[in-house]
């Protein structure tokens, strides 16, 4: 179906790439308290499925956020045409999905065998950088196929909490995203909001929502998630309520309205810091100097 | 200058196309009258200084008429009074005139504001400084209400608002400096003999400016000029014997060039190839690195090859080694012009008119340039610390240190903590409930529970139905419910501002009053440390006038429409906080200083 070729590509025709967390520690904690991976897999796979009957030059893309490595495992314009509306052996699924369960299968072979760690405390996080990063490459490719291409757009299905340590290659993937007009959208099904997702979805004009009801996930995800960026303009899709932009200090955390900035790193803190404590540049020797002076000059004529 | 009166011819035009009523303008003290000739005329006119804003005139120029503009408030009058003079004099004297009568009735504005306290800071402004900054306030409206407010309001002295300006000013000032005009790009052999169709004659247009050129590229021209003019010949046979020469040159005729230069010794300068060129270039080899294979480059160098150089004008000859010196070669030409142009000029204040002073200018400039070379290839040493840097081969170094500490940004995960905060609070959840849940889990067993899963949905298949029709019917109201209550709130483009939704009058009252406390407070941190008395005052007059702004903000925030008031408390409360802020600071600093008068004689005692 995608074979067809470019040119024939229309506004309202999508390439729609969907990251599934597939951390495990995540899947295997959520089993008793919210969604099954199984159930949250029969929503995703009939979303997909709907998205590909939508335009028939739709394309999907799949990957797949693991705990140590992120992969393709699904992508629509490589599989045949039949694929989707002819079921496979065992006639449960259609193929595309039996496709898409294996290539998840692989991967999480080979993601378990990476692990280092016997076992972990907490949920961990979720490669999520890496797995934006393959998309926005994934979607460069589209964009250099031809002046025609399918309009492009990133889903998140996220339910691992954030890893801080991936802060400044996230925000990069979302900068580079907002720069590239793909907007990123993000379904959060974990137990917390996602700050990396709020802000990308912020940043680069997609949509935020964190689902009350995780039984009811294909509902959200074909009404919130399914039309394509053509058509949103002439819908009410949930946003967000505005954002705060003040800063919080890098020190307490605290917001701030005025504070010191360093002039190296940018970073922000409350009170004055001989030294920044992010990049560890000194700083404030002329200015302390100056107020001793004034200091003394003061005393000097009080005196 | 109280009494000073002047008088002068000129012409009042209501516009700058109108021809103008000639007449009389009386300037004094106080006001100006302009009397037409023509009696009958209704283009009398008398108007007092104190109206007047400021003035505008023409620059000086040939062709351009002496104007002078005296503008007035836009109010009373739309563009203002234009007067025509006879001579540029006539306008300055009156120009002059009017800009001390301004400076003194912007003195006396200022006085009468102030108070006693301006005449410590009256400062004596020159006339082009007043009319910039009367410049900068007619261009920016807010900048203007902004003075308005404050200067006329007294709450600024006039010195004080433009100090923070500075950059405003000085922008115009550099615009000021004139840049050095270069030498054309186009070359000289592009000025062609002109031939009138009946005559035998040939004509050579020669401006200073080509003059000029020409000297700076053929040294040899410029050599024979000095040596020649004006004692063997006159300065015109001079330059017909070089167009002369140019003219043989362009015929593309060497051997008649030669016959030529046999016969005429002064002529031969002009066709021969030019020595101190040459030599300059000989220099210039020498100075080359001697680890450069020259000859290597050279036999890459296919202009060297017979029937290879391009002459000049493109006309290829037979080539005569007789003659040879006889020919310009179009690349050497164009070589010489090229770093001429790059050289620049090298004369800035000499008049171009008079090609001797040019000539003699050129002449001592180049003996300095010749002078500081000298010096430097006599310094033997520095020559071979300089060769020896060249052929120094750099993987064979110590590696130089480089003069920059090496940043080390530290953990990502501080920046991380520093936003998640923000984000997590505006969505309406507690930090508290991101504590991650407390479990242990092994690595094997969490792979084998998704394995499961997923074997699962291959046996079982998709749940069928999806969804249950109630929970989709439920979850469809939710989401819409959801967007409906955010709608009042939100605007189509979460990017929009939430100013445009408000009315008109609000919104400029609330931007209004933003830039006002913006200014207000920059000038109230800025006299911090208070060191001086009138820095004291200061800050009494802008607490003082932030305090009167205060319950204003309150009002507004009050007197929005409940739907709108949520947003408006959200944009007023960062405005009041910062004045709480500089609030706080006043009573702190008063405190402090009261504590250390009281504390002083005490301890002095």
């Amino acid at each position: 179906m995608a074979s067809a070729p470019s040119k024939l590509c229309t506004d309202d025709v999508s390439l729609l790439v969907v990251l599934l967390d597939t951390n495990p520690y995540f899947w295997s904690t959520s089993n008793d308290s919210s969604v099954s991976l199984s159930n949250f897999l029969s929503h995703v796979l009939s979303f997909l499925n709907s998205i590909l009957f939508l335009n028939q030059l739709n394309q999907v893309v799949v990957i797949a956020t693991g705990y140590n490595s992120c992969g393709y495992i699904y992508d629509s314009s490589l599989s045949s045409s039949s694929s989707i509306t002819k079921s496979s052996g065992n006639g449960r699924v259609p193929a595309f999905c039996s496709e898409l369960l294996e290539n998840l299968e692989e991967f999480l072979t080979k993601d378990e065998k990476m692990s280092i760690e016997e076992s972990i405390d907490g949920i961990g996080s979720s490669l999520l950088s890496g797995s934006l990063s393959m998309a926005l490459c994934y979607i460069q490719r589209i964009f250099r196929s031809g002046p025609l291409h399918p309009q492009p757009r990133i889903l998140c299905l996220h339910g691992s909490p954030d890893g801080p340590e991936q802060y400044v290659a996230v925000m990069n993937t979302i900068f580079s995203a907002q720069r590239s007009m793909v907007p990123i959208d993000s379904c959060v099904i974990g137990a917390q909001h996602s700050a990396f997702l709020q802000q990308a979805s912020y940043i680069t004009g997609g949509v935020y929502l964190k689902p009350q009801q995780l039984d009811g996930l294909f509902q959200y995800l074909i009404t919130v998630f399914a039309t394509d960026l053509h058509s949103r303009n002439f819908l009410q899709l949930p946003k967000p309520a505005g954002v705060d932009f003040r800063a919080s200090c890098f020190c307490h955390k605290n917001t701030i309205d005025m504070g010191y900035i360093c002039s190296v790193c940018l970073s922000i803190f409350c009170k004055h810091h001989k030294k920044c404590s992010t990049c560890g540049s000194f700083f404030g020797q002329a200015q302390s100097q100056a107020a001793s002076m004034s200091d003394q000059k003061r005393k000097g004529l009080e005196t | 200058m109280a009494g000073q009166v002047v008088v002068m011819r000129a012409k009042y035009r209501i516009s700058v196309k109108d021809p103008g009523v000639p007449g009389v303008l009386k300037l004094d003290d106080d006001k100006f009258v302009f009397i037409p000739h023509d009696p009958t005329s209704s283009a009398k006119l008398q108007v007092g200084f104190r109206t007047v804003k400021g003035h505008k005139f023409t620059k000086e120029g040939t062709n351009k008429q002496a104007l002078l503009n005296i503008t007035q408030d836009p109010e009373i009058k739309g563009g203002g009074f234009i007067f025509e003079f006879e001579k540029f004099s006539d306008r300055d004297v009156c120009r002059d005139f009017v800009g001390k009568a301004l400076a003194k009735y912007i003195d006396v504005n200022k006085a009468a504001a102030e108070g006693s306290v301006a005449k410590l800071n009256t400062e004596q402004l020159s006339t082009t400084e007043i009319d910039r900054r009367i410049n900068l306030l007619r261009e920016d409206s807010e900048l203007q209400k902004l003075h308005q407010q404050f200067v006329i309001g007294g709450i600024l002295t006039e010195a004080e608002f433009w100090a923070t300006r500075k950059k405003l000013l000085d922008g115009d000032n550099n615009r000021m400096v004139r840049q050095h005009v270069g030498f054309k790009s186009a070359m000289i052999s592009d000025i062609r003999p002109q031939a009138d169709g009946w005559t035998n004659k040939v004509t050579f247009n020669l401006t200073p400016e080509i003059i000029h050129q020409i000297f700076a590229e053929k040294p040899a021209v410029h050599q024979a000029f000095l040596n020649y003019v004006p004692s063997k010949m006159s300065e015109k046979d001079f330059w017909t014997k070089y167009c002369r020469a140019e003219y043989l040159h362009s015929t593309k005729n060497s051997v008649a060039a030669a016959a030529e230069a046999a016969e005429d010794e002064e002529l031969a300068v002009f066709l021969k190839q030019d020595d101190i060129l040459a030599r300059e270039a000989r220099q210039k080899i020498r100075k080359v690195d001697p680890t450069l294979d020259m000859e290597a480059d050279q036999g890459d160098d296919y202009t060297h090859m017979p029937d290879h150089g391009i002459p000049r004008d493109g006309n290829k000859e037979i080539s005569d080694s007789q003659y040879d010196q006889y020919k310009r070669n179009l690349l050497q030409d164009l070589n010489r012009h090229a770093a001429v142009v790059l050289q620049g000029r090298g004369i800035d204040d000499v008049d171009l008119a008079d090609p001797r002073s040019v000539a003699e200018a050129l002449a001592s400039s180049k003996k300095i340039e010749l002078a500081t070379e000298a010096q430097y290839t006599n310094s033997n040493q520095a020559e071979l610390v300089r060769i020896s840097k060249i052929t120094e081969i750099k993987d064979l170094q110590a590696p130089r240190e480089l003069p920059l500490a090496p940043l080390s940004i530290k953990d990502p995960r501080d920046y991380f903590y520093s936003q998640q905060a923000n984000v997590l609070k505006h969505l309406g959840e507690t930090t508290r409930g991101m504590k991650p849940v407390k479990c242990h889990l092994r690595t094997q067993e969490a792979y084998s529970c998704m394995m499961k899963s997923i074997s699962y949905i291959k046996d079982v298949g998709i749940n069928d139905p999806t969804i249950k029709p109630e929970l989709a019917l439920k979850v469809l109201n939710g989401l819409t419910h959801n967007i409906s209550s955010t709608k009042y709130h939100l605007r189509n483009n979460p990017q929009e501002s939430f100013l445009n939704s408000l009315p008109t009058l609000m919104k400029e009252e609330l931007l209004n009053h933003w830039t006002s406390i913006q200014e207000l407070l920059k000038h109230f941190w800025s006299s911090y440390p208070i060191t001086t008395s009138s820095l004291h005052t200061k800050v009494i007059r802008l607490k003082d006038a932030m305090t009167r702004i205060y319950p204003r903000l309150q009002e507004i925030k009050e007197s929005a429409q409940s739907d709108l008031r949520h947003q408006v408390s959200l944009l007023v409360q960062p405005m009041l906080q910062a004045l709480d802020a500089a609030f706080a600071h006043y009573d702190a600093d008063l405190q402090k200083r009261s504590a250390k008068t009281a504390a002083g004689p005490n301890g002095c005692t």
